[in-house]
C-alpha cells in the first residue's frame, strides 16, 4: 500500500496545530507548504506571520519565518526582500492585520508593485482576540463588538481592500478565493500557485484574499461555517480574479 | 491498472483529528463518519464507517486542516 | 584621507554607507531631511537599497526586514517621527537585531518645533516603546565624532545584536564642520542567526512573542546581562579641563560645546571649572561621575530640556556627598556660552 497524500517536506513533521477545529488557517496553511515543494521555493522561502492566530505559523511551517508587529507584514516582507531579492518572500496576513492597523503598509506595499506576496485569510472576524468586529465584518454580522449587528450607520461598511489595491498599477495578481468547499480549496491552491509564480517571475506584487471559516468566534459549527462563507461572504466578497496584468508585466519587462 | 481499478484505503490518524467533520460533510461516498470514542484531545475524530465505498478522490485530505487523513492506494 | 567640509546629516549618510551600512529606509521630517536626501543621492550607487516609506512606522518596520536578513540598516527621523518608530524599537530590542536608528531632536512635545532641542533624553535611554528592554545610546558633539560613532554604532549593532540610538539635534544636523570620513568598511560579521532561506539546513523562526513567562523572563534577564556587559565594555565619556576642576559641568551633544565655550569663559576669569560629558547616555557613565565625586563636590547638569539626563547623574551621584544643580533651556531655544558661563558663576560662588 502506498501513501497518496505524503505529509509536506516544508511542513513540520507531526505536528498539532493551535487552531480550533474546522478553522482554515490549517488549510492554507498546508496548501503554502505543498506549493513551496512542488515550486521547489522552500529552501529560499521567507514567510512574515502576522499578529493574529497565525503568529505562531513557525511551529508548524518548516521553512525561514518571522513574526511581525500587527499590520506590519509587508512593510517588513519589503524589508526583506529588498536587502535580498533572493528570498522568496509571503507576508500571510489576517482582515485586522491587513485591512486595518495594517492598511497603510498594505496600500502602499502594493502601490509599490514589491516582488512580495500577500496571502491574506478573511474571515469577517478578529479572531485571535476573541471575535471582535473586523473592517470585513459584514453589515448585521453578530461579533463581540456588534452585540445587535454591524450597523453600517456607525460601525461603517465592510472594506474591500482587495479590490481596491487590485486597481493600482503596481498590484500584478490579485483574486479572491475561498476555502469554504473543496472546489473553492482547489481554486485556492491554483491562485496562490499563480501568485507564487508571480514572484519568481520577478513580476511584482500578488495578493490572494481567502475567504476562511472561523467557526469559534461565529458561533457556528465548522459544517455551517462553510455554507456561511458559500450562503452569506460571498454575496459580500465576490470569489473570482481581481486583476492579472502579468502579460503585460511580462511586455514591460521584455 | 487504472485509476477505477485501483483499491483506496483512507485512514485517519485519531489523534490529530479535531473532529471538525468537514471530511465527514464533503465526502462523496459516505466512507468517513464520526468516531463515538473520544481521542487524545477531547474530540470525537472522524472514522471510516464505509472504507469499501473510497475512490480515491482525495477530498477528505484536501478539506481537512490538520493533515490528519492520509489515503493509501493498492 | 583629505578633510571633507561637510554637515552633520551628510556626514551620518556618507559614514553609513562606509560603514557598509546597505538598507535605507526613511521618511521626511525635519531637521534631518539631508540625510534622506544624501542616501537617496549616494545609496543606490553604492549597490545598496534607499526607500522613501509611506511613514516612520512603516520605515523601521522595513528595518526590521532588512536587519532580520543580516544586512546592515539604517532609519533616521526627529523627535515627532522617532515616537512613531518606538513599536518598531521595542521588536529590535525584542527580536535582538542590529540596527542603527538616528535622532535629530526637536522641540516638542507635539509637533513641537524645528529648532534644537534634547528633550527626547528619557525617551532615548529608557527604551522608548513598550516593554522591559533599553536601546543603547551615542551622543556625539562634532560632525567628526558623528561620523566615528556612526560606524562605531553599526559595530556595537552586530557585536550586541540591539538596536543603537544615534541622538543629536537640529544643531547636530545642520552645522558644518571638516571632517576626516572612515575608510570603507568591506569585512563585514557573519550572522549566522540570519533569515537566509533554510537552504539545505533546519529552517529558523524569529519570534517576539514569548508567551511562557518564565521564558520571557529569561529573555528580559537575557537583554539585562547584554546591557551590562556594554556599561562595562562600551561605556564613553570625555573629561574636559577636569585636571584641577573643583567645580564640574556634565553636559552632552550640543550642550557640551556650549559648555566649552563657557567653561573657557570662565576659566579666564580663574574659576576651576571642569566637564564630564558623557557621550554613551545608556550605558550612563555614572562610574566617573562617581570618581570624579571623590574630589569634587559641586556638580552642574546641563541640559536643552527642563531636567532629564539630570536623574541619572542624581542616581550616579546617590549617596555621595555632592551638591548636584541644573539648567535647562527647552523648546528649541540655544544658549549662548556667555550665557552658561554666567550660570556656571552664580553656582560657582554660591560653593
Amino acid at each position: 500500500m502506498e501513501l497518496v497524500n505524503k505529509w509536506p517536506k516544508y511542513y513540520k513533521q507531526d505536528v498539532v496545530t493551535h487552531y480550533c477545529p474546522g478553522c482554515g488557517h490549517g488549510i492554507v496553511h498546508r496548501i503554502v507548504a505543498e506549493l513551496l515543494e512542488e515550486m521547489d521555493l522552500g529552501k529560499q522561502a521567507y514567510l512574515v506571520c502576522p499578529a493574529g492566530c497565525a503568529v505562531l505559523a513557525y511551529r508548524y511551517l518548516d521553512f525561514d519565518i518571522i513574526e511581525s508587529a500587527h499590520g506590519r507584514g509587508t512593510a517588513i516582507a519589503t524589508g526583506a526582500k529588498r536587502a535580498n531579492p533572493k528570498l522568496f518572500v509571503i507576508s500571510y496576513q489576517g482582515d485586522g492585520d491587513l485591512s486595518a492597523i495594517g492598511t497603510a503598509e498594505t496600500i502602499h506595499s502594493a502601490n509599490r508593485g514589491e516582488n512580495i506576496c500577500v496571502v491574506f485569510i478573511n474571515n469577517a472576524v478578529y479572531g485571535m482576540t476573541g471575535g471582535q468586529m473586523a473592517p470585513t465584518s459584514l453589515i448585521g454580522q453578530n461579533t463581540m463588538t456588534t452585540p445587535t449587528g454591524r450597523n453600517p450607520e456607525v460601525d461603517g461598511y465592510p472594506l474591500h481592500i482587495t479590490d481596491v489595491v487590485a486597481q493600482f498599477p503596481g498590484v500584478t495578481y490579485a483574486e479572491r478565493v475561498s476555502v469554504g468547499t473543496p472546489a473553492g480549496i482547489r481554486k485556492t491552491k491554483k491562485a496562490i500557485r499563480n501568485a507564487f509564480q508571480t514572484q519568481v517571475d520577478g513580476l511584482g506584487y500578488s495578493i490572494v484574499e481567502v475567504l476562511s471559516p472561523c467557526p469559534t468566534n461565529w458561533k457556528m459549527d465548522p459544517v455551517t461555517s462553510c455554507k456561511w462563507i458559500e450562503e452569506e461572504m460571498v454575496k459580500e466578497y465576490k470569489p473570482g480574479l481581481l486583476t492579472d496584468k502579468r502579460e503585460e508585466r511580462r511586455k514591460e519587462k521584455g | 491498472m487504472s485509476k477505477k481499478d485501483k483499491v483506496f484505503t483512507v485512514k485517519v490518524r485519531r489523534d490529530f483529528c479535531k473532529g471538525c467533520g468537514l471530511c465527514i460533510e464533503f465526502c462523496q461516498k459516505e466512507v468517513l463518519g464520526a468516531s463515538a470514542k473520544l481521542n487524545s484531545m477531547g474530540y470525537n475524530p472522524a472514522e471510516p464507517v464505509k472504507p469499501e465505498a473510497c475512490v480515491g478522490c482525495m477530498i477528505c485530505t484536501q478539506v481537512c486542516p490538520d493533515l490528519a487523513i492520509e489515503v493509501y492506494s493498492g | 584621507m583629505d578633510k571633507v567640509f561637510t554637515s552633520g546629516n551628510h556626514c551620518i549618510a556618507e559614514s553609513a554607507i562606509r560603514a557598509g551600512c546597505r538598507c535605507y529606509f526613511g521618511y521626511p521630517i525635519t531637521p534631518q531631511n539631508e540625510l534622506g536626501e544624501y542616501m537617496a543621492a549616494n545609496m543606490r550607487k553604492a549597490g545598496g537599497v534607499f526607500l522613501q516609506s509611506e511613514s516612520e512606522t512603516a520605515a523601521i518596520n522595513m528595518v526590521i526586514g532588512a536587519a532580520s536578513t543580516g544586512t546592515r540598516v539604517m532609519t533616521s527621523s526627529s523627535s515627532p517621527g522617532v515616537s512613531l518608530k518606538q513599536e518598531g524599537l521595542s521588536f529590535l530590542a525584542g527580536f535582538e537585531f542590529p540596527a542603527v536608528i538616528v535622532n535629530m531632536m526637536r522641540g516638542g512635545p507635539g509637533l513641537g518645533n524645528i529648532a534644537p532641542a534634547q528633550g527626547d533624553y528619557f525617551q532615548s535611554t529608557r527604551g522608548g516603546g513598550h516593554g522591559d528592554y533599553r536601546t543603547p545610546v551615542l551622543a556625539p558633539a562634532s560632525v567628526q565624532e558623528l561620523a566615528d560613532l556612526t560606524v562605531k554604532a553599526f559595530a556595537l549593532a552586530d557585536e550586541y545584536r540591539t538596536p543603537i540610538l544615534l541622538l543629536g539635534d537640529g544643531m547636530m544636523g545642520q552645522m558644518k564642520e571638516p571632517v576626516v570620513f572612515p575608510e570603507p568598511i568591506t569585512d563585514l560579521p557573519e550572522k549566522p542567526w540570519a533569515l537566509k532561506g533554510r537552504g539545505d539546513g533546519a529552517s529558523r523562526y524569529q519570534a517576539s512573542l514569548i508567551l511562557d513567562g518564565l521564558e520571557m523572563e529569561r529573555h528580559n534577564w537575557k537583554l539585562v546581562r547584554k546591557y551590562k556587559e556594554m556599561a562595562e565594555k562600551e561605556t564613553l565619556y570625555e573629561l574636559y579641563m577636569m585636571d584641577d576642576a573643583d567645580f564640574v559641568v556634565v553636559a552632552y551633544g550640543t550642550t557640551a560645546r556650549i559648555a566649552k565655550g563657557a567653561i573657557k569663559r570662565a576659566r579666564k576669569e580663574g574659576l576651576k571649572v571642569g566637564m564630564v560629558r558623557p557621550i554613551t547616555l545608556f550605558p550612563f557613565p555614572d562610574k566617573i561621575l562617581q570618581k570624579v565625586a571623590r574630589q569634587v563636590k559641586n556638580f552642574l547638569v546641563f541640559e536643552m530640556s527642563t531636567g532629564q539626563m539630570v536623574e541619572d547623574v542624581k542616581l550616579a551621584l546617590d549617596g555621595l556627598q555632592t551638591e548636584l544643580s541644573f539648567h535647562g533651556r527647552p523648546g528649541g531655544v540655544i544658549p549662548t556660552p556667555i550665557e552658561f558661563s554666567r550660570v556656571i558663576h552664580r553656582y560657582y560662588r554660591r560653593m
